[in-house]
Order: C-alpha cells, then structure tokens, then sequence
C-alpha cells in the first residue's frame, strides 16, 4: 500500500547538512499498521511527510496504492491527499471552529455540499465517540478529546491511510491507551492502512502488525513485530525486553523469547528435569503484544558443552526463539 | 471670537459639530475600507511571500516571492516611518491628481488611506504570524487549495487579532484625520481649527474633545469585545 523506495532528504548544505533521510526504503501491507520506531531527530517526521509529500525527497520514490507522491503536483497531488489522512501531535485544530466545523473542513475541502458535510460529520464524531461536542470548541476539550476530533477530521474523506504523526505523544498513558486503542478498531472497521511514527516502544507493542526501527536517518531493522522479536540482536527485541547487562559467569548464557504458545508451559521445570540442568534465571521481561504474552528470559546454563546443546535443541524444538549469548 | 450670547450659540455649535463628525465618518469610513482591504492583502503577502510560507512562490516563481515580500516590506515600512504631517503634505500633488483637489473630506481618504495601509499591514502580519504553522500543514495534508488554507485557517484564526487591529487602526485613522482636518481636510479637526483656535470659543473646542475621547472609547472598547467574542481559544 506504501512503499518508499532508496529516499534521501538533506536540510540545509554545506558543513551544516543534514540527511534526515539517508537511502530509506521500507514498504506497508494493505491494512496492517506499520509502526517506526526511533529517537527524537531520527528522520520519522520527515519520513512521514515525504508520504502525503508535505516534504518532497531529494531522490526516491514514495508510492501511496500504486502513485508515485513524489511525480504529483497542484490538482493531482491534492487529490491523492484526500485518499491520506493524517493527525498529529499536537492535534492542529483550528481553535475558531467547533468539533463539527473541525472535522467539516476536511468535506469542505473535498467539495461535499453542505448537507452531506453535516451527516458525515456527525457520523464519524460518533465512531469516535465525540458525537456529544459536536458544538464544543476546541479549548474546552481534554487532550484526548481533541485528538479524536483530529482523528475524526482526517477520516471523513474516507481516506485508505492514516498517517500519524507521534499523535499520541502528548497524551498521559490512559489517554494514550485509549487513542491507540481506538486506531487499532478504526483502523480494522475501515480497512485503513496506518503508519505511525513515535519514540515510544509502548506504541508498538500495543498496536503495530509491523515495526522498523529508525536512527539517524537510516532503517535499522523492520518487518512484522513477531519476526523482529525473534531475530538475533533485534534492538526492538532488546528496547521491548530490556533485561540489562550480562553479569560475569563461566557458564553458558541463552535468552529465550517465546511468543504466546509457551508462556504457561513449565519450560524451566523441564529442562531441568530432563537435563539435568541446574538452571538459573538471570532475567526476565514479559509483555502483552497484541493481547499476546510475549517475553523473553535470560538463563544460565550450567553444564559442560553438549548437555548445554542438547538443552537447546530440546527448547527449539519445542517452537521456543533460543538465542545462545555466550 | 464667537459670541456666547447670540441666541442661537448652542444650536450652531451643535450643528457645525454634527457636521464636522458626519464628515468625518465619512473620511474615516472610507480610508478604513481601503485600509482594511489593501492592508490585509499587504499583511498576508508579508508573511505568506517568506521562504516556506504559502506563497512562497507565487506562480511557480521563488523570485517573485522574494521581490513581492521585499518591495512590501520596504514600502511598509517607509510608509510606517515617515511622519504623517510630512506624508500629507508630500502627497498633496497625488491627491490632486486623483480627486482633482487637495481640500476637502474626500480629498483627506488619500493620506489618511496612505497612512492606513502600512498600519494596519504590519498589524495584519503579526496576527497572521501567531498563527501555528502546524494549522496550515493539517490543511495540507487534507488536500486544501492555497486559497483555502489562506481564507479558512490563516486569517480565520487570526481573526480575533485582526479585529483588535482593526479598532487600533480606526482609533489611529480618527486621530490623523483630525490632523487633515485642521488643513482643509474638514470633519472634527476642521471644526476644532476654526472656530476653537481660530476664534478662540472654548466651547467648540472641549465639544470636539469630548467628541474624540468618545469615539475613541467606543471603538476600542468594541475592538475590545469583537476580539473577546471571536476567540475560542
Ligand atoms: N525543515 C527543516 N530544516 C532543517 N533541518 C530539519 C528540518 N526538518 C528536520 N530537520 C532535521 O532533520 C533531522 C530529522 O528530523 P525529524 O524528521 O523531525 O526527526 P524526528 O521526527 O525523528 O524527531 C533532524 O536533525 C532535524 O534537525
Ligand atoms: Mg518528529
């Protein structure tokens, strides 16, 4: 649905350059919602806005359901902005307009006469449970509250992606949870496709079907969630499940994820009983990933080097991700 | 000197007063109309002409752009500089040559025009200029027209601003129009000249102050509450 093909996009020249893009290519499934992942100035915002071409890149390609954003100008461009909604961190309302009027401007804008900007917007206010502020401004409204509006305003053209902006950046984490919540149940009854750029791996692990991770400029890593979590050396794998550094030890270390299907199996107990294995458990992280448990343990395995192989088969085997660390 | 004792005094006054205000309603209404329509334009273009603003490059050109947004800002800011009692006198050829004569109300609308514009555009520019950047890209990003975004979010939420703009501007245009007045431009100031200095009547003169501070109040206080009415934020 999106594929963003070996983008590049300097600020600035000279000694003072940027590459706020560096060769970015990366591409998002039809209905999944795609996560990026990185550190304040990593390139998310500029990435984001080469999509819907608020930025246009210096080389590359950014196709949107088969455009190419990048060739698009005047009419054509507008246009294919109807088809990309997009909300923000810090909403972007206008504050002389009501929650109605709000989400009006968007029909307004895409030339729907005044009767059938009036039914749209109230029924998408309802989908996102707004539909008691039709007439409120927006200074009375909680920061929730006004990113629902922003929500409502960048769907009623019934585009087929949602960009977002860190939307959710701004909110406590109950506020938070509800927002990313509600686009996850958008996101599924409209058939949206979302991308999402945030600094907050509590995002991901909440929401996204696919996640990269991004740092100056560059694509790190990405793909779907699961997978990363289970790739040797996933920093999404490692920011998710931070279990901290390796305490000195002669014995073999191995990391463990397990999504889902092992969580309530006695893995521990087992290898023990089987192997002999005097385990010891050096750390452990677990997380609730798409409602999922998911986690990943850090163990010591004590024993010489073919129990300790035989061990880790035996836990691959069972469907277990074993990393050996050392 | 006038007489105080003539019997019809007081109702003379009150006519040559109610004269003099009408007209100057009638220079300060008109100025106020061109001012507000080429300021604003004058005011937008300033903010909308700089690199990454909305008309950055009017007709696909960045170097129109650029001369639009330095010509204005230099015509603005001569006009903002040079003293209005010397920008009158300046433009008496030019306002002949526009209504045919330098005296009189209609003749006053030019400097007090000339006067206005520059004002009230810098006014403009800062209001426009208070409104968040993020305002304009949201639009953007829905897909609205550079005529859109400058009608519907640009000035529209920096209508609060200009109606505070707007009440400066008559309060000014209403002080520089009693400055013409008192040279041949008629109205308050015509009245205040003539018969307070000119014939000493205290009586014309206090008259035309009460009547000032008056219109003063009113239109600040106006601007005042337009403002408060008009923001929601
Ligand atoms: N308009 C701009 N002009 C100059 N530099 C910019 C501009 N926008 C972004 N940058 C630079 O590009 C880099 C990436 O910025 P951004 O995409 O906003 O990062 P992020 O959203 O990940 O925090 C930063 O170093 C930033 O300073
Ligand atoms: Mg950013």
């Amino acid at each position: 649905m999106i594929s963003v093909s070996r983008v590049v996009k300097s600020y600035g020249s000279g000694a003072a350059q940027v590459r706020a893009l560096d060769d970015v290519t990366m591409s998002v499934e039809k209905g999944e919602i795609f996560g990026v992942v990185g550190q304040s100035g990593a390139g998310k915002s500029t990435l984001i806005r080469t999509i819907n071409s608020l930025e246009q890149p210096d080389s590359g390609t950014v196709h949107v359901g088969g455009r190419d954003m990048t060739k698009l100008a005047g009419r054509e461009l507008r246009q294919a902005r109807h088809d990309i909604g997009m909300i923000f961190q810090h909403f972007n309302l206008l504050s002389g307009r009501t929650v109605r009027a709000n989400v009006e401007l968007s029909l307004e804008i895409t030339g729907a006469g005044r009767a059938q900007r009036r039914t749209r917007a109230l029924e998408i206010l309802e989908l996102v449970d707004l539909h008691g502020k039709a007439d409120a401004y927006p200074a009375q409204l909680s920061g929730g509250q006004k990113q629902r509006v922003g929500i409502a305003r960048a769907l009623a053209s019934n585009p087929s992606v949602l960009l977002s902006d860190e939307a959710t950046s701004a909110l406590d984490p109950d506020t938070t949870r509800q927002i990313l919540d509600l686009i996850r149940q958008l996101s599924k009854d409209l058939s949206l496709t979302v991308l999402l750029i945030t600094h907050e791996m509590d995002v991901v692990k909440r929401i996204c079907d696919s996640a990269a991770v991004m740092s100056q400029g560059r694509i790190l890593e990405q793909g779907s969630v699961e997978k990363l979590l289970t790739t040797e050396k996933s920093l999404l794998g490692q920011a998710l499940f931070p279990l901290g550094d390796i305490p000195p030890t002669s014995n073999a270390v191995v990391e463990i994820t397990f999504t889902g299907v092992a969580t309530d199996r006695p893995v521990i107990a087992q290898l023990a009983r089987q192997h002999g294995i005097d385990v010891g458990i050096l750390g452990a992280a677990v997380e609730t990933i798409h409602g999922r448990q998911t986690g990943r343990t850090r163990l010591e395995l004590p024993g010489d080097e073919r129990t300790v192989s035989g061990a880790v088969a035996d836990l691959r085997s069972q469907g277990l991700y074993v990393e050996v660390i050392k | 000197m006038i007489d105080r004792n003539d019997p019809y005094f007081w109702a003379d006054l009150l006519d040559t007063i109610l004269r003099g205000a009408g007209e100057t309603f009638y220079t300060v209404g008109v100025s106020l109309l061109l001012t507000v329509l080429f300021g604003l334009a004058a005011g937008v273009l300033l903010v909308t002409t700089e690199a990454h603003g909305l008309l950055a490059r009017p007709f696909g050109s960045r170097a129109l752009g650029v001369a639009l947004n330095r010509v204005l800002d230099v015509v603005v800011n001569i006009g903002r500089s040079i003293p209005f009692i010397i920008l009158m006198i300046l433009l008496i050829p030019f306002t002949r040559l526009l209504v045919g004569s330098f005296i009189g109300p209609t003749a006053a609308i030019v400097p007090l025009s000339i006067a206005g514009i520059p004002f009230f555009a810098r006014l403009v520019e800062i209001g426009i200029r208070e409104v968040p950047r993020g305002l304009v890209e949201a639009a953007q990003s829905l897909g609205a027209t550079r005529w859109t975004i400058l009608t519907k979010v640009l000035v529209a939420e920096a209508v609060p601003a200009l109606a505070l703009g707007l009440s400066t501007t008559v309060v000014g245009l209403i002080g520089y129009s009693a400055m013409v007045g008192a040279v041949g431009g008629g109205g308050l100031g015509d009245v205040a000249f003539r018969y307070g200095y000119q014939r000493y009547s205290p009586e014309y003169m206090f008259a035309v102050v009460i009547l000032l501070i008056l219109l003063v109040q009113l239109f600040q206080s106006l601007g005042n509450f337009a403002a408060r009415r008009l923001s929601h934020r």
